[in-house]
């Protein structure tokens, strides 16, 4: 194919990508009695911040962004920790039982949500977690995914470095802290991006176990406003415009390693 | 150590012998696998075994739960709201597959070249991929927009009167496919392109001397070759087809007429409009199943057309 047709393919492509992004923040400045306007008007004259006013008025959008932001973490450093940990386990420390218990991680890995969302609901009822931050963060405080892809990168790490260490006189936590756990660095960081970005976009749970507005996260915050404010699209565009931004400014400063790390997880 | 089915290497690490003591290590190993252990036993395995239990009983989530049996699973099977479930998620994964793949596949061999901006292009291609359902169903929501829709302006430019998108019942699922495919073609791109770059280039090259066409390069070399991140590709968006959930719950709500009810979107309304956990979780697990014999199916077959090498 001619050099000129590829770019032009590609280029075609980049705007079909991020047309859609463009047209949420032109909508969300757009005046409120010209959003449903036909044709639709491209240069909206004395654009308006209103749509943003009115979201704020509505719900304690900034802190759901905060919420979002902090439970993402949350449940990504908790998620790190206890894999890594457990990762460590299956990978160097004998016991009894090794491969069953191994064996039941994996099980629970092919679980899909659905499963799981309406007795944990139940669960959750029973403690009366509804409603709470803990029942947004509990059922991802553990991953057998982050155990499966932290044992595959610890397995690489060549025991000559433990046994160097335990010459040193370091016991299993002083390896784990001070060799294992550097070593698989990438590995860490991988997982990382995958947790954030699970926590950052989930729906279905946040949908039916939150229901105040303050302990709401992103997305249902956004389908919430959507069910208020059904045909004001520009609020409803607004709340993308300032849910998107966030993740962006991250994904600027990570869009290298984030892509590797998809690429990755197919060449197995 | 020699009690232990542990490889013989496990016990090196420790320099010291210390025969028949199996649980030497008791206290340690707690430490460890007990943080992960203990949350998911109580929010991943406890609501599985509960799960299954509650599948064999009627319960409204209020009063007591009444004893069923496999009254649940021979009701949804010839259930004709559950095999509409069904049949619009196969709808949906009919429509979206193919449409991802070829999209995606187009688009990794186009940028499987030196060109100027190519990191650039990858990044924006990827940006759906990071961006949230809720946000991309809104975003699509309002661009399938019937009335003053963008989409439906733009077709109005050149003469096509736009369809009623996610309003109308023969439409509606065709626009959750078209959000879909847009939100994980930079997905399947980047797996793609990861596989074509893994092919050596000392292939092409003597194909290209022994005089195979370029037609002939791509069919004997590049797609066998690229064939287990296809597979990959292939099994996990049935995986997420299946379960999808998200995109029918902003977009349509299942609707119009129950047009766009998928299999995730029935367990939502079976438990919390209808108030059949019951039946609920009787359809979760009759899912899994489905799921889990695709997969196997897929695993096995894969002999047939992957070409590990």
């Amino acid at each position: 194919m001619g050099r000129a047709l590829r770019y032009l393919a590609v280029g075609l492509g980049a705007v079909v990508m991020l047309f859609p992004f463009a047209w949420a923040l032109i909508t969300s400045i757009t005046p409120s009695d010209a959003v449903l306007a036909v044709p639709p008007d491209f240069t909206p004259e004395g654009a308006s911040l209103d749509a943003y006013g009115k979201l704020l008025e509505t719900l304690p959008f900034w802190r759901i962004v905060a919420n979002s932001a902090w439970i993402g973490a949350a449940s990504t450093l908790l998620q790190l920790v206890t894999s890594a940990m457990a990762a460590y386990a299956f990978a160097r420390l004998p016991f009894p039982g090794r491969g069953a218990l191994f064996a039941v991680y994996l099980a629970t890995l092919m679980m899909p949500l659905p499963v799981l969302v309406v007795p944990l609901f139940i669960e959750m009822r029973m403690f009366n977690l509804v409603d709470t931050y803990f029942a947004l963060l509990a059922p991802t405080i553990a991953s057998a995914f982050g155990v499966f892809l932290l044992r595959q990168a610890i397995r690489q790490v060549p025991r000559e470095f433990d046994e160097a260490a335990v010459l040193d006189g370091a016991g299993h936590f002083r390896i784990f802290l001070y060799v294992v756990l550097p070593l698989i660095r990438p590995a860490l960081a991988t997982f990382a991006i995958f947790g954030f970005m699970a926590s950052w976009n989930s729906y279905l749970w946040p949908l039916i176990i939150i229901k105040s507005p303050e302990f709401m996260t992103l997305p249902l915050g956004l389908a919430t406003l959507h069910g208020q404010f059904t045909t004001e699209w520009d609020v409803v565009m607004a709340g993308s415009v300032i849910s998107v931004v966030p993740i962006l400014v991250l994904y600027v400063f990570a869009q290298k390693h984030v892509i590797a790390s998809v690429a990755q997880s197919g060449l197995k | 150590m020699t009690l232990t089915a542990a490889p013989p290497e496990a016990g090196a690490t420790h320099g010291r012998r210390a025969p028949r003591r199996r649980w030497r290590h008791a206290g340690t190993v707690a430490v460890f696998l007990l943080p992960s252990l203990v949350p998911l036993t109580l929010y991943t395995l406890v609501p599985m075994v509960a799960s299954l239990w509650t599948s064999l009983h009627e319960w409204d989530l209020i009063t007591e739960m009444r004893w069923v049996g496999l009254g649940n699973y021979v009701e949804l099977i010839g259930d004709p709201g559950t095999r509409a479930a069904f049949g619009h998620t196969l709808y949906f994964i009919a429509g979206y597959l193919p449409l991802v793949y070829l999209g995606g596949l187009g688009l990794a061999l186009l940028l499987n070249r030196a060109m100027a901006g190519r990191s650039l292009l990858r990044g924006i291609y990827f940006l759906p991929v990071i961006t949230s359902w809720v946000v991309v169903a809104l975003m699509w929501k309002w661009l399938l927009n019937p009335a003053s829709g963008i989409v439906n302006w733009a077709l109005g430019l050149v003469g096509v009167s736009g369809p009623g998108w996610w309003t109308d019942p023969a439409w509606a699922m065709p626009s959750v496919i078209l959000a879909s495919a847009w939100k994980d073609l930079g997905f399947v791109m980047i797996i793609l392109l990861a596989g074509l770059q893994a092919i050596p280039k000392e292939y092409q090259e003597a194909a290209m001397v022994d005089g195979a066409s370029a037609v002939r390069r791509f069919r004997h070399i590049t797609l066998p070759l690229l064939s287990p991140s296809s597979f990959f590709v292939v099994v996990i968006s049935l995986i997420n087809g299946f379960q999808m959930f998200d995109q029918v719950k902003i977009m349509t709500g299942g609707g119009p007429g129950g047009a766009t009810q998928v299999v995730v979107s029935q367990i939502y309304d079976l438990t919390f409009r209808y108030g059949r956990a019951g039946a609920a979780s009787a359809l979760s697990w009759l899912l899994f199943a489905l799921v889990l014999l695709v997969t196997i199916v897929q695993i096995r077959g894969q002999k047939r057309w992957v070409t590990y090498g």
